[in-house]
Parts: C-alpha cells; structure tokens; sequence
C-alpha cells in the first residue's frame, strides 16, 4: 500500500510580474484515508509554503475547493489519494479567474450570476410571521429541496463546452437555479419572466447538451432532465411570444 | 490608504451576520459584509440536522410551545445561561423559520397518514394529523421534550444559508469576499471600525462604521480535531479582546459532539440518533441505556458526549490503525429512508469512509463541535463595555447556551439573533448616529499599527515554525482542554499555551510576498488563536465545578453556591483579566435544579429555595390565568422585543384562540 505520490500542481500568481505559469511536481508518502485536503497541507507545511489553494468545510458541501483532478473537474476535498493513480496532476478550474495556484474566484462569477437571473423568492407580499406557514406538499417540498442542493462548486463550468467558448453563458449552475424557482409556488415569476432570463443563447438555447455538468456534478443534480424540460418550456414560451405578437398585428 | 464609511459593518457572511445584515438594509441603512470567504461558503453550510422551534405541527411536537422549548434550553444550558435571552429567543424561532419558509427554505413538511419510525430502538407508527398536512415537520433531537427541529434533509444549513445569501443579493447588499477584519478601530469607550485585509492582494484599508457587528463564529480550530471549517479561528472575537475594552464570556464552554466520523472529523448530525440511530461498543452492544435509561442517545450532547469517553475508558472502544471509537448504527433505519432524510450523512460515509451506513455501522468519536464562549453582549447584541461594537451567533456570548448548547439551538439562534440585533442595530444608528464622531485619523493611526505589525512579520528571520506551535497548541486543547479537566492538565495547559504565545512572536515566513500569502495569514492569526486558547485554558482552571460541557473531574459537582455566574475576560497588557458577573438566581423563571441525568450533584445557590418557593407561589396564584400570563408574570420580556416581533405565534392547535 505504502506509496510515494508524484504530485503536480500548476503554480503561478497572476499579479506578480515576474510569475509564468508552470507545473511544480512533489513527492509524496501517501498515509491512510488521505485525501487531497490532507495531501496539499502537507505540502504546504514542508516544501511549498506559499501554495495557494481553498478548503473550507473539507467535507465536501462548501463547493470551495473544485479544482481539476487528473483532468477532471472534482471536489478535492472528498478526494482520496487512494482512488487516483501514483502520478497525480492538479489544475485550477477553468472558466473563472485565477487568484493564484489553484485558487480562482468563483464567488464573484456566482454573485453577478444570482444577480442577473434574480435567484431569489419573489414574492408576491411579506409573510405575516405570526401565522401559520403557507402549506407545501411534502412531495414538492422535496423536490425544490433536491434542485436546492447545488453548492456553486463551479464543476458545471468547468465541464460545460459552451461555457468555455462564450463567457456569459450562465451555465447548469444558473439553469438549474431557474428550474428551481419554477417549481417553488412562493416565487410569482411565470414563464414569461424566466423566458426574459434564459431565453436565449446566453441561457437555455445557449447549452448544447454534451451533458459534461450532468457527468461532475457532485451533488448528483439531476441536470440533464432539468435542462430538457427547461429547453422544452422555454421553446413552448418563445413560440407563445411570437403568436402573441403576431396576434396583436 | 483607503477609509470608506458605512452605516453598518458586518463582519461575516453566515447565517447570523447575513441576516443581521438584512435587517439593518431593510430599515434603510447602508450595510456592507466582509468575509473571508464567499457567504454562501460559510460554516454554516454544514449544519445538517435541522433548527428548532416549538411550531407542533407533528404528531410527535403537538403540545408544543415557547414554554417547553424555553425549559429545555434552560436545562441544556446546566442553567447557566441568561433567560431573559432564552425567552427572547424561543419566542422568536417560530417567526425565524417561518420567515425561511417564506423566502424559500424548502422545510420538510408533514404528510397525513400513518407511517413507521423508530424510537428508542423500537419500531412505531405514527399517524399524522389531517389538518397538519403540508405544514413544517420536525425530528427528535437530543434533550428535548418535542419533536422540534425543523429540517430539510440533512442539508438544513446549506438550504438556509442559500436562502439568506440570495436574499442578501436581493437587497443589493455589498459582500466583500476574500476579506479580513484584522483589528478594531476604536478609541477606548467607541468601535468605528475595522482595518482590513484584503486576502489576494494583501492590501489594507479601513471601514468607519456607527455599528460594527462581529458574526464571525467559533473557535474550534483551536483544537486539533474540531467539525469546524477549517475557517473557524476564532478571529472575530480575539480582535475583540485585542481591544482591551471588550470582553469576552464563558470561554471555557466548548462544546464536543458525540458523533464526529474518524479520523477525520467530520460531524455526522445528531437527526442520526433523532431518525432512531443508536450507538454501540466494541462488542456491538447498545451501550447508551445502561448509562441514562430514560433518554439513552437523545440525552443532552455534553453527557452523551462523556458517557462515550467514559465506555472507551472501560476497554470497550474500538481499536484499530486510527483513534479510538464508538460505533453509530443507523443501519436500522433502512436504505430509504436514509436516501431521503440522510443523505449528506450517506455521502460523507461514501466518500471518506468508504461504507455504505444503510449497511455498516459508522466509526464515531466525541470531538470539537461548537463554541458556548464568545463575545460578552447584552441581550441587544451589544458590547456593555465597548459602545457600537455588536455581536451574534456563535461569536457572541448574549448568553442564549450558558454551558451546552442543545442540538438545533444554533442554527436557530444565528437567525433570530441576526433578525433582532439587526433591529437594534438599526435603532443605535437611529438613536445615536447623528452624535457619533467616526474618525478617519484614528483609522488611519490604525492601518499603520497593523502594517508595520504585518511588515515586522515578513522582516524577521523565521526563528520559530508556525505549524509546530499550531500543533502543539492544538494538542495541549484535545489533551488538557477537553472533554474531561483537571488541576493538573488545566495548569499545565495554561503554562503551556503562555510559552507558546511567547513563542509565536518569533514566527517568520519563508516567503515575504504581501499578496495570497498563506504563510503570512497564518503568522498573523497564530498568536490571536493562542489567546483564545489561553483565556479558554484559564477559565476553565479558575471554574472549580462541573457546568454542561465544562467537566471537571476534581470538582464533579455543579456548584450553584459559588460558580453561578458568568467568566468575563479581557486583555491586558500584562494578559488577561478575569472577573465574573452573577447570572442572578432571583430573576429566574426557571430556578437551578436537577438536569436528570446521571446522579444528583448539586452545590445549592442560597438563594434557590426561596425563588422556587416565589415562583411556585405566583404560579399558584395566576392558576387559570393562562401560560402567557403567568410568564410575563414572572420574566416580562416583551417589551424589550422590537416592536414587530411581539406578535403571538400562531399554532395548529390554538388557531382561533
């Protein structure tokens, strides 16, 4: 069992004039139950103490810590030495800005994304708090919950073929947050509203269903139907718009 | 240097401090976060099991109220907490959760009909009510007389944490990420402020504030095995106690939980034991109810937490490569329902231990879980000492959990302590805003300090090695700190620890790059980290008595006659300072007495009997007058609510009443 990883790290600081990017390789001694949490504070604390990298819950519901494994996209968190081959390679997830080694800023990207697509209630009126709740089905209430889950890890991004070729597209992450405020009964945004948001290339006809967010996803987010019945909506939507238009001529 | 100003800043983006934040935007001022890191990535997150409130839409909470929930949180706390707070607080759960549902937190709800759970290792069923359909359900959770925690899944942190992030969004909220509040401005008897980090660039700058509030949670990464994010230093409250004039409570109070998974820490939620998990030894035996037959696993967690120790220190641990354990068998409760209300649970088990818990038993150890100590507030969330310095959720010390907190009380706290502190907040700006002076020449006096601070670091040669100190400090905490104390360990730990911040002071960095320098970052926070451990060490060496989580093996009794008050503590220039304050047995609605578990050890406050002998009389005298009655009768605390939030909280049962 006793093995001495070769690990591979991509290095560069992106705000020092004097950084290129280059691969930095490390010997290991794997240890049981080492994920890659442990693996890079190791190296950190020995030979790479200016390492930049992000770990937060290290139990994998954060979504800090997304980097590409082996050529992956993953969560490194929850990774253990012991399912990678002796040589392993880390990079930081593309699609986002690099802060420096495998350090990027999601939280910026997932900020003006929550702000473009509105990913909140919108509710009709303020709750009485002193009432009882609105009744949900516990069915439904489930099933927001399972759309819920996601963890803006950012994995999505990184395997989705349109989000590295078009930059604004708002990716299964934005997708999927829409699909879940479709569902709420709270949010009083109708189709109409949501065809406003993603109606476009920029959103659900912008995904070419190469599914890469459906197969990293580490969340298991049912992306793939999600997407579909989207696509479906949006499609039935647009063409409402251009009956109603032609309507009114 | 940059000095910008703003109403109020909060510093921290969890559950707490977003709604705080939200609070103090909605009544119309400029609000602004900093956070280490992205909100939504916040500790918070891992809160798995759920939140409580007594709305009694289960069959199993019917009966419920804001009395039941107030006495559990009283007798959780070893009484040691304020009950004005505990009062303040269980009226206000139910409007938390509803106020989530609301905004889109999807609660798990009650489904009519009749369907199996497991209770006490015994298989039931339990027929919910018609008309509770579709309302929030709740679980069992340990020291509760209710089915009371309020939950989605097991992902019930994460659900709120989303909810109020957007939310915060929604209201056009700035969040600085990747930002550091270093030190408190402030200039003896006011906070203005704080100097910050910016964490990628590494440069300074100031925010002048007329409040400030501190959200920043715990500090158990003091420990060297905690369930806490790996962010949980405890920053926060040492740049309070940095100040000098405010001071900190109960620091000693930490809380271990009793089923983090091993080695790595990571917190298996008590809705494990709630859903009907039990615990067994070596030899595969349900070990719990030989040590409290009432209650069994769902006793407090300080005492199930203890009774774990105490089996493994009678041989019946498991040993093997890693520490030693217990085991958590949820096998019982069957794939499906484990799929549907467990499934982070499922997932952890999947990806660090390899096992499948429908099938195998999870290895578990008591372990570092939650911080009772923190920033001394009055029950407005503000500093008495420090004007406009606010505190909530677990960074503060207001004082909802006095010496253990119950399951579900936190995540429920960081929300109701965000909705009010937010309103006082807003009232102290409202209040004082116009008198308040804020200085741009004492925040600049105060970016300079803490750059040439930061530039000394990077000068010095590297003398000492920060990841050495860290771990022996963490060490000295699991080992003298812990769940078990003594004179001995406790002196040894507190000698210890005063070597090891002398020592931090000679902490170098091998790289001297100002920017995303995690050499830097962790040469600043280690001699902050050690204060906290050190006032922790001490106030745990001076309290000779056993309280909740505090356990002294030299002194096992609770001693109500001398230890009934509250640790304070601030920092000097020759270290800390110690003074108590009275938690005072005559304003108790609920007067001291016997938690019920264990045998009965007790030191009596004089003046126990004759507030019980008060109490019972006024009670006897309201008889008929109604619950409500009788409680303000005996700890009014309404008129301290903000005017909003003093609405009655409706129920399934009393609707119409």
């Amino acid at each position: 069992m006793s093995r001495t990883l070769s690990i591979s790290i991509f290095r560069h600081n992106p705000r020092d004039p004097a950084s290129a990017p280059r691969m930095e390789t490390h010997e290991l001694a794997e240890a049981p139950g080492m994920t890659l949490f442990i693996a890079l504070n190791r190296l950190r604390e020995s030979v790479a103490p200016d390492l930049s990298f992000d770990f937060v819950c290290r139990a994998g519901v954060c979504g800090s810590c997304a980097m590409v494994i082996n050529g992956r996209p993953g969560l490194a968190c929850r990774t253990l030495t012991a399912a990678l081959p002796e040589r392993i390679s880390l990079h930081p997830l593309p699609g986002f800005a690099l802060i420096a080694d495998l350090s990027v800023d999601t939280g910026t990207w997932m900020r003006e994304l929550a702000e473009r697509l509105e990913t909140w209630v919108h509710l009709a009126a303020e709750p009485d708090l002193d009432l009882l709740e609105a009744p949900l089905s516990p069915g439904l209430a489930e099933e927001i919950h399972e759309l819920d889950r996601c963890i803006e890890c950012g994995c999505c991004i990184a395997a989705c073929g349109t989000a590295q070729m078009r930059p604004g597209f708002v990716g299964a992450v934005g997708l999927n947050k829409i699909a879940r405020f479709r569902l709420d009964p709270a949010d009083s945004r109708d189709d109409a509203d949501h065809y406003e948001l993603i109606g476009n290339d920029q959103g659900i006809f912008g995904c070419m269903s190469l599914m890469g967010c459906e197969d990293l996803c580490p969340k298991e987010l049912p992306l793939q139907a999600q997407l579909a019945w989207l696509r479906r909506g949006m499609a039935r939507q647009g063409l409402r718009g251009i009956f109603d238009k032609k309507d009114k001529k | 240097m940059k000095v910008g100003h703003t109403d109020v800043l909060v510093i921290g983006g969890g559950l707490a401090g977003l709604r705080c934040a939200i609070g103090a935007r909605r009544r119309g001022l400029e609000v602004r976060i900093l956070s280490l890191v992205p909100a939504k990535r916040s500790h918070s997150v891992a809160a798995q099991g759920g939140m409580q409130a007594s709305l009694g839409n289960t069959v199993r909470g019917a009966g419920d109220n804001e009395d039941l929930h107030f006495e559990d949180t009283v007798r959780g706390s070893d009484w040691g907490c304020d009950q004005l707070v505990a009062r303040m607080f269980t009226h206000m759960a139910p409007k938390a959760v509803r106020e989530l549902a609301a905004w889109g937190v999807p609660w798990n709800r009650v489904e009519r009909g009749s369907a199996e759970a497991i209770i006490n290792g015994q298989r039931v069923i339990l027929t919910e009510r018609d008309e509770a359909h579709g309302l929030i359900t709740a679980r069992d959770f340990g020291g509760t007389r209710k089915w009371r925690t309020c939950y989605t899944s097991d992902g019930t942190g994460h659900t709120m944490l989303y909810a109020l992030g957007d939310r915060a969004v929604a209201e056009s909220i700035p969040v600085d990420e990747r930002c550091e509040a270093i030190a408190l401005i402030h200039d003896g008897g006011r906070c203005q402020g704080a100097v910050v980090r910016d964490l990628v660039s590494g440069e300074l700058s100031a925010w002048l504030a007329s409040a400030t509030v501190i959200a920043t949670g715990g500090y158990g990464r003091i420990y060297g095995v905690s369930t806490n994010a790996i962010i949980n230093e405890g920053i926060g409250a040492a740049i309070a106690l940095e100040t000098g004039v405010a001071r900190l409570g109960n620091m000693e109070a930490v809380q271990f939980h009793p089923t983090a998974i091993v080695p790595a820490g990571i917190l298996v939620t008590e809705g494990c034991r709630g859903d009907g998990g039990v615990l067994r030894d070596v030899d595969g035996h349900r070990f719990m109810p030989d040590y409290e037959p009432e209650k069994a696993e769902l006793a407090s967690r300080d005492v199930v937490s203890r009774r774990m120790a105490e089996h493994m220190r009678r041989g019946k641990g498991v040993k093997g490569d890693g520490p030693e354990h217990l085991w958590l068998d949820i096998t019982g409760l069957g794939a499906a329902h484990i799929d549907r209300k467990l499934r982070e649970v499922r997932d952890i088990c999947h990806h660090f231990l390899g096992i499948d818990p429908a099938r195998e038993w999870i290895p578990v150890r008591p372990t570092q879980h939650y911080s009772m100590g923190g920033i001394r507030t009055d029950h407005r969330g503000e500093s008495p000492t420090l004007r406009g310095l606010f505190a909530c959720g677990e960074a503060a010390c207001w004082d909802l959990h006095g010496f253990n907190r119950l399951g579900g009380n936190s995540v429920a706290e960081t929300v109701v302590a965000g909705m009010l502190v937010g309103e006082y907040v807003a009232d102290h700006v409202r209040d004082e805003g116009s008198a308040i002076r804020l200085s741009p020449a004492l925040a600049r006096a105060f970016i300079a300090r803490e750059q040439a601070a930061l530039e000394a670091i990077l000068a010095r040669p590297a003398e000492e090695d920060a990841h050495a100190i860290r771990r022996a400090m963490e060490a000295t905490m699991t080992e003298q700190v812990g769940l078990f104390r003594d004179e001995a360990g406790l002196a040894t730990a507190v000698e210890t620890l005063t070597g090891l911040l002398a020592r931090a002071g000679r902490i170098g960095t091998r790289n001297k790059r100002r920017d995303a320098n995690p050499e830097l970052v962790l040469a600043w926070r280690l001699p902050k980290m050690l204060k906290l451990a050190l006032v922790a060490a001490e106030g745990a060496l001076a309290r000779r008595e056993s309280r909740g989580a505090h356990c002294r093996e030299d002194y096992p009794a609770r001693n109500d006659r001398d230890w009934l008050k509250r640790t304070l503590v601030s920092w000097q220039a020759d270290g800390p300072h110690f003074e108590y304050e009275p938690i005072e047995v005559e304003a108790m609605e609920l007067p001291p007495g016997f938690r019920g578990y264990g045998t009965r050890n007790i030191i009596e406050h004089p003046g126990t009997a004759a507030r019980l002998g008060d109490t019972e009389a006024q009670r006897a005298a309201l008889a008929g007058a109604g619950r409500d009655a009788v409680q303000a009768a005996l700890l009014p605390f309404e008129a301290l609510l903000p005017e909003r939030y003093r609405g009655r909280n409706a129920r399934l049962g009393e609707v119409g009443q």
